[in-house]
Parts: structure tokens; C-alpha cells; sequence
């Protein structure tokens, strides 16, 4: 079924195209075309220089409703954890396992429950790190792996993400060649895009937020 | 879901008596417009973006089969598999062999529109598997055992207190009018479903050719949950859904968002690659495609073939002053408003939706805000002049002359006529600042006869904003 389905629906749009297959020349024309990836006009806001950017980035979170929180540097970022899961009263922590956060002196969190594992439902708070922030609309890109389970990003109530400035680019495209270049061939299972924590309106278009997703988005913005 | 379309000029004249109804439109009608016009001015570049989305979606249904040939390669490169389907049998086989054989007693669901074209849900349940909508308008609609009458608000026809009421019946929960607390609740029932599902199904809103993905673009985060937590993710979704590269999806997003919520990004934009990698901690062991053709490919080389240019964004329907009138209810299948006059002929057959192209004013709005710059009135002529060869056309039936004249007796509804116009009229004129044709002029031939409402008429407004146009020197 499935496959005479495939051939009649190509079979429709050759027919309808006024055409049979593809020619060789024009499929690696269009090869080419997928393979250079040609980006299409970029907005000028996402083109200003990297202070501009990172000011951006900032303002289009915070209208996004994401909370920034600003520290000096990652050394930094577990004793800014611990003070906020002590503001929040939480007593425990799922975080990423990534080189980078592995390699931190967790001290600070002392008396706190911390594991790295996929969050089950309750888990109230998780951190991981994000691969890149796209200033033009104050977005995050994190992506599936090893040591960064998707549902961290997702099923805890509390969504805490460490964001060096560096790693802040003008616009989207920037950051999808960027991930090109990060894996290579070992394309993630899942990428996502995340703009301010979860919403819905969709009783009476007034705007709630905390649907289903995390209630709050908190970004430690690390100044490297 | 049932056909009513044939019933549209029955359904219309009582959606308009409606006052429940009538409430709930007003949400609409204060909001996605208003929104709209707000992100486009923040965006300069908007219309040359709607050019080059046009001439890309041109480019890819001119080579729609490589595309889809590549993207069915890459999902199999990266542990996907994609299932063809020719109609919504197909489809609905397909996703319940999926569905019998990792054993599943529960689905969980993101909102789909091809779920509801193909009826998948009725069809689930008929044979064991109970679907679960997780989408908090769809889960109101579903308890309520109600069918959306939006694309992208799905219950946009309801008010609080249908929701109140809903609640406390089905949950058991004490009577609520506070929507934070009722979100609350539809959480917390939701939370245990996602976790015990067998099988997620989503839609997606663009299959990418070069890596094989998809993509779900939600505010809620319930399609994440949906794909991230069973052992199994089906995606449905349709031919025309397909783009080139992950650059030329950007393309759309940059539009999406803004043209239907007017919100510079949806929340969550998640793109998903084939099952979960060895090394992976979580998500879907399977990754599985269904791929719908169901009279697209049909309409290829038609004059109906820009249509599939179409990336369901609703700002066609939040701007028709026929869909604000009456809801989409009234045009009695799943897709509502001028997109839905074009897509549903073709979809059930003229025969059964001859009402639904005559249902506009041909004021041309839908055009001037469709971001991949559909020509939707030429295409609902199009549907007429087939119709009249078919010797179809409903006898003397012309909306503006039924429906209208009870529209303009509503001072209401009027003012907001007056009001969506002006908001559509820069775009209209584009970048002569010189109106090619006078909006709504069919419906105001229609009532102008008829006892002036209160608040200002259409021609006021459109001298002001003429007036304005050119103190701005005819810039938008
Ligand atoms: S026809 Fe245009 S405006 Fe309407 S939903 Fe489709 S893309 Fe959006």
C-alpha cells in the first residue's frame, strides 16, 4: 500500500508539473541549493555589533517574560544557583551532566539533592546549559545529547539555563550553522528553540502563563 | 469529523443570533489583528520576507517530488520512517498499525489539524486506543466532545464560563471562574497522561528536505511533552509541509508567529530528527513520518496550486469579516475562513462546499495579509466559475445580500469592520500608497441602503487613514 501510495502521489505531481523525473543536471542543481543552504534577507536588528546584541538579546527575553540574572563568570554560576534554589526554597536540582557544568566546584550546593538524569513527573527544577542565544528575539537553542535529556527543558516547573554572552548571536541562521559545525554528522535527536517560559490563551485569548511547560524561565547570563 | 458544510447559510444566520457566540468572536476580533499590524511594524523587512516566502514555496512545489524524496531519505538516515498515505484511510491505518503494535492503550496528542481532516480520533477509539488531546484548547473541546472552529485558537468559539462549567463536571473539581486556576487543573489532569502514554502524536508545522525533520511550533509546550515522553512519536502531517533547508524554514518562522499571534517568536519552536540516539537519555525509541496527500498532489498545476503555498497561519481567517460574523463552526468542516473556502472544495468536493467560496465580500483582505501572498479571492472565482459550469451555484445566494445586511444592523460588529479595515489598508496599498481597490466595497454596496450604525462608517475611516497616508508622505 505504502509504496504504490508513495509512487501515485509523485506520480500526481510529475503529472501535474507537466514533467517526469527530475533530469540528473537539475536534481544536483538542487543538490547544491541544499547543500550551500542560501539564507534568505536577514532583519537588520539582528545585525548590530556583539554589545548591541547581547542588549538585545536581553530585552527581547525579558518581553518574552524570561528572568535574567547576571554573573561574572561560570565559575560563578553554582553559588548563584544555590542562592536562588534557597530564595525558592527547593531542595533539590536536576542539572546537565555536560563537560563544562561537570567541571564546576557544586560546593555551594551543599544539603541540595543534585542528579543528572531525564526528569520524572514533581521534579520542580532543572539546569542545563544552552548552546546559543539568537538576540533577535531574545530565543535559546539547546539541543538533545548525551548529558542534556530533553525533558529537563520541559517537565520541570523551574527551566534555569546558563548562557555564557559569548555564545549570543544575531539571528537564527547564525546559529544553525553554528550547530552544522558542532556536530557534524551526529545531527541531534531534537532542537529546541525556546522563547520565555510556557503560555497559553487559549480560554478567552487572555494570556496565562505556565501551560505545560515550565512556569518560569530563569537565564543566568554569564559576562566571559 | 462530520461534514455540515452544505448547511452554511443555515449555520450562518444562527452563529449570527448567537449571543454566546457573538461574545466569544469579540475576543478574536479585539485581538489577533490589532497584534498582527503591531509585529509587522516592528519588522521592516516584513514584505520582502512575504516575497521571497512566496517565490520559495513556488520554488518547492515546482520540485516537489525531489524534496519529498529527500526529506523521506534523510528521516530514514537518521532511524525514521516515513509512511505515505494517498487519503485519510490510509493515514488512519497507518498510524493505528503504529499504535497496535507498540501495544499502546493510551495516545497522547498535540494540536493537528490533519488529525482532525483525516477524523483520527474517532477512529482510535473505534478500535482500543483512546487519544488524548494535550493542547489546552483542544483538551477543552475534546471533554466537551466539541470540534475547533480555528487553526490555531481552537476554542476560540467558547467563552470562561463554558470552560467553568466543563471542568467541574468532567473533574470533578469545584467551579472555578479564575482561567489561572483552571489552566492549573488542566495541568495537573494532563501531567499523568503524558507520563503513561504508549504512543505522542503530533503535527508538524514544516518537514525540512536536508535533515529529514520536523518541526512543532507551540506556546504551551504540551507537543514537546507529547513527543518527548512515550516510546513512540508519529508525526502526521502533508505534502505541501515540506522546505528545502533549515535557512528556508527560518524563512517561514520569521513569518509564522507574527502573522498569527503577533508575537515576535512562538515559544517553543522544536525540531525533531529521527528516535532518541543510543546515547540519549530520554525521548521516542521510534520516529515515524505519516505523509497525507489526500488531493494535494491534485492540485498541482491547477489554478489551485498556490494554495498549497499555505502555512496555516489563520491571519486569512482573524481578518475575514465573514469568519469574525459567524465562527468557524459555520463552514462545517476543520479548515474555517477564507483558507477554508479555497482548501474545503477540494477537500470533500464542490458539491458539498458550493457555499462556501461565495462566502466573502471580496474585500481582499485575506490577500493583503496572507504572508506567503495567496490570492485567496481569485480562487474562490475560480471555485464559482466551476460551479456555475457544474450548473452548482446555489440559487441567488450571495452573502453580502443575506448575511450582510443582518451584519450592518450590529453597531458592533460594524465598528470593528471599520476598524479591521484600516488596519488592513496599509497593506493594501502597498508601496505606492495608492489603494488598488476600495476593501469591503462589495459589502458596503451591500448595506449602504440600510440605517447607518452608530460609531462611524467605513468611508470615514477610510478617508482618515488616507488622510494620514499621505501626511506620511505614502510611507508605510
Ligand atoms: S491562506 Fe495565507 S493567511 Fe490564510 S492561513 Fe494560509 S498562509 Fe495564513
Amino acid at each position: 500500500m505504502s509504496q504504490n501510495a508513495r509512487d501515485q502521489i509523485l506520480g500526481n505531481i510529475r503529472r501535474g508539473l507537466g514533467r517526469g523525473e527530475l533530469s540528473q543536471q537539475a536534481q544536483t542543481q538542487l543538490r547544491e541549493r541544499i547543500g550551500q543552504h542560501p539564507r534568505h534577507t536577514i532583519p537588520a536588528r539582528g545585525q548590530l555589533d556583539a554589545e548591541g546584541q547581547v542588549a538585545l538579546f536581553r530585552s527581547m527575553a525579558e518581553e518574552a517574560a524570561a528572568e535574567l540574572i547576571d554573573i561574572d563568570s561560570l565559575e560563578k554560576l553554582p553559588i548563584a544557583v544555590a542562592d536562588f534554589l534557597q530564595q525558592n526554597q527547593l531542595k533539590q536540582l536536576l542539572r546537565g551532566s555536560d563537560a563544562a557544568l561537570e567541571a564546576l566546584d557544586w560546593g555551594p550546593l551543599e544539603g541540595i539533592k543534585v542528579e543528572s538524569r531525564p526528569v520524572q513527573a514533581g521534579d520542580p527544577i532543572s539546569l542545563t546549559l544552552s548552546f546559543a542565544g539568537i538576540a533577535e528575539t531574545g530565543t535559546l537553542m539547546l539541543h538533545s545529547g548525551p548529558n542534556s535529556p530533553t525533558t529537563m527543558n520541559f517537565l520541570t516547573d523551574i527551566h534555569l539555563v546558563a548562557l555564557r554572552q559569548s555564545q549570543i548571536v544575531g539571528f537564527y541562521e547564525q546559529a544553525w550553522q553554528q550547530l552544522r559545525e558542532t556536530v557534524g554528522e551526529n545531527w541531534p535527536r531534537t532542537v529546541n528553540m525556546i522563547t520565555g517560559p510556557s503560555r497559553s490563551a487559549d480560554i478567552e485569548q487572555r494570556l496565562q502563563m505556565g501551560a505545560h511547560g515550565p512556569k518560569r524561565l530563569v537565564i543566568f547570563m554569564i559576562n566571559d | 469529523m462530520e461534514i455540515k458544510t452544505p448547511e452554511f447559510k443555515a449555520s450562518s444566520r444562527i452563529a449570527l443570533e448567537d449571543v454566546s457566540l457573538q461574545k466569544a468572536l469579540g475576543n478574536l476580533r479585539d485581538g489577533f489583528p490589532q497584534k498582527r499590524a503591531a509585529a509587522v511594524a516592528r519588522m521592516p523587512e516584513f514584505e520582502t520576507l512575504r516575497d521571497q516566502a512566496r517565490d520559495l514555496k513556488n520554488h518547492t512545489i515546482e520540485h516537489l517530488d525531489y524534496y519529498l524524496e529527500q526529506f523521506e531519505t534523510n528521516v530514514t538516515k537518521h532511524g525514521g520512517q516515513v509512511h505515505w498515505a494517498r487519503d485519510g484511510q490510509q493515514a488512519r491505518e497507518a498510524i493505528l498499525k503504529i499504535c497496535q503494535s507498540a501495544d499502546a492503550k493510551t495516545v497522547t496528542k498535540g494540536k493537528s489539524m490533519v488529525s482532525e481532516e483525516i477524523a483520527l480520533n474517532d477512529y482510535l477509539e473505534e478500535n482500543g486506543v483512546q487519544p488524548v488531546e494535550t493542547d489546552l484548547g483542544e483538551y477543552i473541546l475534546q471533554l466537551r466532545e466539541d470540534h475547533p472552529s480555528h487553526i490555531i485558537a481552537p476554542a476560540i468559539h467558547l467563552n470562561l464560563d463554558d470552560v467553568s462549567d466543563i471542568f467541574s463536571k468532567k473533574h470533578g473539581t469545584e467551579r472555578t471562574d479564575d482561567p489561572a486556576a483552571l489552566m492549573q487543573e488542566a495541568r495537573e489532569m494532563l501531567r499523568k497522561q503524558f507520563v503513561g502514554a504508549d504512543v505522542g502524536i503530533t503535527g508538524a508545522n514544516f518537514c525540512v528536505a536536508e535533515t529529514g525533520s520536523t518541526i512543532i511550533v507551540t506556546n504551551e509546550g504540551n507537543g514537546d511533552l507529547t513527543q518527548t515522553l512515550p516510546k513512540v512519536h508519529v508525526v502526521i502531517t502533508t505534502i505541501d509541509k515540506v522546505v528545502p533547508t533549515l535557512e528556508d524554514m527560518t524563512l517561514y518562522l520569521r513569518l509564522l508567529a507574527r502573522s498569527a499571534t503577533g508575537q515576535e517568536f512562538t515559544v517553543y519552536n522544536t525540531l525533531s530528527t529521527g528516535p532518541r540516539r543510543e546515547e540519549d537519555q530520554d525521548g521516542p525509541d521510534e520516529f515515524h513520518v505519516v505523509l497525507l496527500d489526500n488531493g494535494r498532489s491534485e492540485m498541482v498545476g491547477t489554478d489551485f496550486q498556490d494554495m498549497l503555498r499555505c502555512i496555516r497561519c489563520s491571519a486569512c481567517m482573524n481578518h475575514c469579516p465573514v469568519y469574525g460574523s459567524v465562527g468557524g463552526h459555520a463552514y462545517g468542516w476543520v479548515y474555517p475562513g477564507p483558507m477554508g473556502s479555497v482548501l474545503t472544495p477540494k477537500l470533500i468536493g464542490i458539491d458539498k462546499a458550493g457555499h462556501l467560496p461565495n462566502a466573502s465580500t471580496f474585500c481582499g483582505t485575506c490577500e493583503s495579509v496572507c504572508p506567503v501572498r495567496i490570492p485567496l479571492p481569485k480562487m474562490m472565482r475560480h471555485w464559482r466559475e466551476r460551479e456555475f459550469e457544474k450548473h452548482l451555484s446555489p440559487t441567488g445566494f450571495r452573502f453580502g445580500l443575506g448575511v450582510w445586511s443582518q451584519f450592518a444592523r450590529r453597531p458592533k460588529l460594524y465598528r470593528w469592520l471599520a476598524k479591521l479595515s484600516s488596519l488592513s489598508l496599509k497593506t493594501l496599498s502597498g508601496k505606492k500608497g495608492r489603494l488598488k481597490s476600495l476593501p469591503l466595497k462589495n459589502g458596503w454596496t451591500a448595506w449602504r441602503d440600510l440605517p447607518a450604525p452608530q460609531g462611524g462608517t467605513f468611508m470615514d475611516q477610510w478617508k482618515k487613514e488616507q488622510g494620514n497616508k499621505q501626511h506620511k508622505g505614502g510611507q508605510q
